[in-house]
């Protein structure tokens, strides 16, 4: 009730200002007479939505598969690093330093590359590029948080003589939980990115990136933002379910920090 | 008191941290015998809470020997014969209050029906009968405590290590819960070590005060509190209480440091 009641009140602002960002994009267009191929009006973009729903829905999901593959592939492999890592010193203090050094590595400029090592024309290849986009940020969050019990919980759990691997299923984990879904978030949306921006370089016809790509290429401008709506609509649905799975995970958390 | 049974004995114990060329235990001897209240007193870096650990057996002692109910410590340790206590409470935060204290019974191996039923006798010992279902973060500073020390007491370990428990809480709550810890002690009969930094705790709770003095750190002298129990809130008023207090503070003067 008062719930419901605060979060609806949470969300008027929000709602408001989506409003005055579409009225104003609508505003520019008539003050100014902007061309069509420049920027659209709300309406036409909408339009070409529903419109063109035959190909651009099942671009969307194909894309959002190869992105949803990506960030599973990725996050895991990020997780499973982490948890290794963490377990044996050695193998942290020899990869640590390269894992931040390549983080620093602008992955997307590998694009072209992953499409020719795992053929252009098939989803793994933008998988992969997701998956990469994905592995460190999960990696990073995921050792931190493996690392954020408090020393005096360890103690306590060996006070009761507890093993080690008690300790990380019991303390270890469950502290993690908040890092990694915090990485997960990221990840959500580093997906969608690479998936698409792998479909700028080649692919698939029937892909998004390379819909909205050719799109642009032949003028079909309002398409083409009805396709990046599209991508912004599936990118929010993965990034949603992310948050929902959060709040049904990590239920122990202060409501307003989540 | 001679033919009680002896919980703890530390033998010869000497503890020095190689890091920073430390010597945080020098030769430490001491003994507790059943039913016990023993506060060990002294200023920082007397190596008060080292020697909770090394009777808790979480730091191991460089030479001499740690025997708790007559077993080696690491022993002792693995039967879960004590129950430890920290300054801060040590709840893990995505466990609800019901499922903290159950923690060690989980780990023994309990049914569920008999933890139900014992964490409902814990909420009970300590006064949070309806916060069994708040997570720690709902809780104050008082009642985490509180659910810190139910935790400790619910697998009934007949020897409990405090480390400063009460120190992080303001002066009222910290009054109101020596005052329920005492009780449950009663209740229990069980051993208490006890680390404090405030003189008026360790005379008002203990039946032995140990004043220990840093660099190294060892143990400058011991105080009997012969005060009668049940010690209630009067108890702080009384002239044997002042008197003892002094004899703990000019004790630590002389002896531990505090020049």
């Amino acid at each position: 009730m008062s719930f419901v009641a605060k979060r609806a009140g949470e969300w008027i602002p929000a709602l408001i200002v989506f409003a005055a960002t579409i009225a104003l994009w609508w505003g520019v267009i008539a003050y100014w007479h902007i061309q069509q191929f420049l920027l659209p009006s709300p309406k036409a973009i909408v339009q070409s939505f529903w419109n063109d729903r035959h190909t651009l829905w099942p671009a969307g999901w194909y894309t959002f598969k190869e992105a949803l593959g990506g960030f599973a592939i990725g996050s895991l492999l990020g997780m499973i690093s982490a948890t290794v890592i963490g377990r044996f010193r050695t193998v942290g203090t020899a990869f640590m330093p390269i894992a931040i050094a390549a983080n620093a590595v602008p992955i997307i400029a590998f694009a072209p590359i992953f499409d020719v090592w795992f053929d252009p024309l098939s989803p793994h290849s933008k998988m992969a590029i997701a998956a990469v986009l994905c592995f460190l940020p999960v990696m990073v969050n995921t050792m931190r948080g493996l690392q954020s019990a408090s020393p005096r919980q360890i103690e306590l759990m060996r006070s009761y003589a507890c093993s080690d691997l008690e300790i990380w299923r019991r303390v270890r984990v469950p502290a993690a939980l908040p890092y990694v879904f915090t990485a997960l978030k990221v990840a959500s949306v580093l997906s969608m990115i690479g998936a698409i921006v792998g479909e700028y370089f080649g692919g698939s016809f029937n892909a998004l990136g390379v819909l909205i790509n050719n799109d642009a290429n032949i003028f079909n401008f309002v398409q083409a933002w009805a396709g990046i709506l599209v991508a912004s609509l599936l990118g929010l649905a993965l990034y949603g379910g992310v948050v929902l799975s959060e709040r049904l995970v990590v239920r122990w958390v202060p409501p307003e920090t989540l | 008191m001679s033919e009680q049974e002896t919980v703890v004995r530390v033998e010869n114990v000497t503890k020095t941290f190689p890091q920073g060329k430390l010597t945080a235990l020098q030769d430490i001897d001491l003994e507790l015998k059943t039913g016990e209240f023993v506060s060990l007193i002294g200023p920082s870096g007397c190596g008060k809470s080292t020697l909770l650990r090394v009777i808790g057996d979480l730091i191991a002692p460089t030479s001499g020997t740690v025997t708790v109910n007559g077993k080696p410590a690491k022993q002792a340790r693995a039967d879960r014969d004590y129950g430890i206590v920290f300054q801060d409470s040590v709840l893990f935060e995505w466990r609800t209050v019901n499922k903290n204290i159950q923690l060690p019974l989980e780990l023994l191996g309990w049914d569920r029906a008999k933890r139900k039923a014992r964490v409902e006798e814990m909420l009970n010992l300590v006064e949070l009968n309806n916060f069994g279902d708040h997570y720690p973060w709902q809780l104050s500073g008082g009642m985490q405590q509180r659910a810190s020390i139910a935790r400790a007491l619910a697998f009934e370990p007949k020897l409990l290590l405090m480390d400063e428990p009460f120190g992080a809480l303001d002066e009222m709550t910290r009054e109101r819960l020596n005052l329920e810890l005492l009780s449950i002690w009663q209740q229990l009969q069980s051993t208490v070590v006890f680390v404090t930094h405030s003189i008026s705790e360790a005379v008002f709770l203990s039946t032995r005060v140990i004043v220990m003095s840093p660099r190294p750190g060892r143990i400058a002298g011991a105080v009997n509190i012969d005060l009668p129990f049940p010690r209630t809130v009067e108890t702080r008023e009384e002239p044997r209480f002042f008197e003892l207090v002094t004899e703990v503070r000019e004790l630590l003067r002389r002896r531990g440091g505090l020049e």
